[in-house]
């Protein structure tokens, strides 16, 4: 099977059994006012007070915190990625505040990971994970997962 | 006051799952607006048209379209497109030749045949697109959008669920009275909370349909209205049609990620929001506050300004309800109350008919749903059935003043005050 980015520059190439440990997102920083993009920005800083940097790829914050999140109980239209033949699951979707990047960044949750299990604010940080497997190909994509296991965290407790 | 136009005529096709070409609906809302001027087509020395929407992006063209269904007389044409915001923007662009001399009386028309089901970006293969890349990547539909709003008011000023389902059971009841709406029935909360979960934590009865509708007016100078017959016309003081200012922290769609606020400094903006207490704001307690002066709060702001009123001058507000919790966060855009306060508003009735200042008396998106270009043209229509005093019996008693907010895809922000 080959493994594709579901959109190329993103975020670091995962290692085959997914368990990279620096998997980053990866967005891009004006060299001159210290503005950082993501999606990465690759024609030109957005910020109108910059008189306008060069571009450099920079790994985004591997942990943040959940600004917000929601499911999507209904599968939704292409191009979004689904066998229509299965029965719909489905995944949750979390909006994630970093804290060193002061901007938020949307993901899918890791599997696993329903709205029971996040609280706005908890600690997430960024893992690799498939968005979706065809005849030939697994696209790969980015997953936010609950430091801690998430609410209520049985686990946590002992 | 120098800036004012007047409103001559407001027409509507009510909105519906018709089945029509949209130019059906919006040659019949123009035919309802001469017919309610007073004015002959051939009188029109301008027409604007708000484009159809598909798929985020400009459809079939407006303008043109209607001019030539209504006979071609040789009028100015345009067509805009601003998303959920083209007929307010139509609206400004045909307040712009008024006040330049360029017309004297302009149709502003527009009209929709809504596709069902979500709203879907465009086909084929578009990595360039950000409106593709949102469903591409994440799936993210709009009342995906939605119920990250609506979770996180809830984390951050306790709204509930319950909360959002009295906006709906309020904006049924007005829209009941509304032959133009599509839903013309009381919703119990009941009903909202037994109908099915689309988008945690909003509900299906939360979430507004997309409809087929149609909406125009006829717009002129102040001195036509004198010489025309219209006395004390109803009058636009001001159109809004802000864009946001960088960077912009609140997540909006189609975005995957907001700007990032590290070029700025941004000091001034986090501390007034730092300063109030974190009681019962958990979101708050853990160094997430929510953002202030945002994009939506500009566009109210620019309108009010530009008609040198505030929102305590208010009689009514037609708001952009796309969700029960959007309407509520419109109340602190717009000015009715503090950030965070909106939910108090609804649960004291204070924006029902007969409370002390209505919201949505049409019945809003939640009775309309949504007929993208049509919806901003709409929300005047009814302003103007309101401070005429002939909203039948959603009238608001002694409506002097009203304000339309609206924000569309892509940026697109707009607001229109009138009066009379």
């Amino acid at each position: 099977m080959r493994r594709t980015p579901v959109v190329d520059g993103w975020f670091s190439q995962a290692c085959p059994e997914g368990a990279d440990p620096d998997f980053r997102l990866l967005g891009t920083r004006c060299t001159a006012c210290a503005a950082v993009f993501f999606p990465p920005e690759e024609s030109f800083c957005r910020n109108p007070a910059c008189a306008g940097g060069g571009l450099v790829r920079v790994p985004l914050s591997k942990r943040g915190r959940v600004w917000s999140y929601t499911d999507s109980r209904y599968r939704p239209p292409a191009p979004y990625l689904s066998d229509p033949a299965a029965e719909w699951e489905p995944y949750t979707l979390v909006a994630v505040e970093l804290a060193a990047e002061r901007m938020v960044v949307l993901g899918q949750a890791a599997p696993g990971v329903g709205v029971e299990a996040l609280e706005v604010g908890m600690e997430v940080e960024v893992v690799p994970g498939v968005l979706h497997e065809d005849k030939d190909t697994v696209w790969t994509t980015w997953h936010w997962r609950p430091l801690y296991g998430g609410v209520p965290a049985p686990e946590a407790g002992s | 006051m120098s800036g004012d136009i007047a409103v001559l005529g407001v027409g509507m096709h009510p909105w519906g799952k018709w089945g029509r070409s949209f130019v059906r609906y919006g040659v019949a809302a123009a035919r309802d607006a001469l017919a309610d001027s007073g004015l002959e087509w051939r009188q029109v020395r301008s027409i604007i048209g708000a484009d159809t929407v598909r798929c985020g992006y400009p459809g079939y063209v407006a303008g043109a379209t209607f001019a030539q269904a209504l006979g071609w007389q040789g009028a100015r044409v345009a067509s805009v497109y601003a998303a959920c915001a083209s007929g307010a923007q139509a609206i400004a662009a045909a307040r712009a030749q008024i006040l330049a001399g360029l017309a004297d009386v302009v149709l502003v028309v527009g009209a929709d045949a809504a596709p069902k089901g979500f709203f879907a970006p465009a086909g084929g293969e578009r990595p360039d697109d950000p409106d593709w890349l949102r469903f591409r990547v994440l799936g993210a539909t709009n009342p995906a959008y939605f119920g990250l709003y609506a979770r996180r008011r809830m984390a951050c000023y306790g709204d509930s669920p319950d909360d959002y389902a009295r906006v709906k059971v309020k904006n049924a009841a007005a829209g009941a009275l509304n032959p133009n709406a599509r839903y013309r029935r009381a919703v119990s909360a009941e009903e909202v909370a037994a109908s099915a979960v689309v988008a945690d934590p909003l509900r299906l009865l939360d979430i507004c349909a997309t409809s087929d509708g149609g909406a125009a007016l006829v717009l002129s100078g102040m001195d036509f209205a004198r010489r025309h017959g219209a006395a004390d016309p109803v009058r636009i003081r001001a159109v809004s049609t802000v864009t946001p200012v960088y960077p912009k922290t609140v997540l909006d769609l189609p975005d995957v990620a907001t700007d990032s606020d590290v070029a700025t400094d941004s000091g001034v903006a986090t501390a007034s929001a730092a300063d109030r207490p974190a009681v019962d704001r958990p979101a708050v307690a853990a160094k997430t506050p929510p953002a202030v002066d945002s994009f939506r709060a500009s566009i109210a702001r620019a309108a009010y300004e530009e008609a040198g009123i505030g929102p305590e001058d208010l009689s009514l507000a037609e708001v952009y309800d796309l969700s029960t919790a959007l309407e509520l966060q419109w109340y602190e855009d717009i000015g009715l109350c503090e950030e965070g306060e909106g939910a108090s508003l609804v649960r004291e009735g204070a924006t029902a008919l007969g409370g002390r200042v209505p919201v949505n008396p049409s019945g809003g998106l939640a009775s309309f749903g949504e007929a993208v270009p049509a919806q901003a043209i709409a929300q005047v229509c009814e302003l103007t059935w309101q401070l005429r005093g002939a909203a039948g019996r959603r009238q608001v008693a002694g409506a002097r003043v009203g304000i339309t907010a609206n924000q569309g895809l892509f940026g697109h922000g707009s607001a229109v005050v009138a009066l009379r």
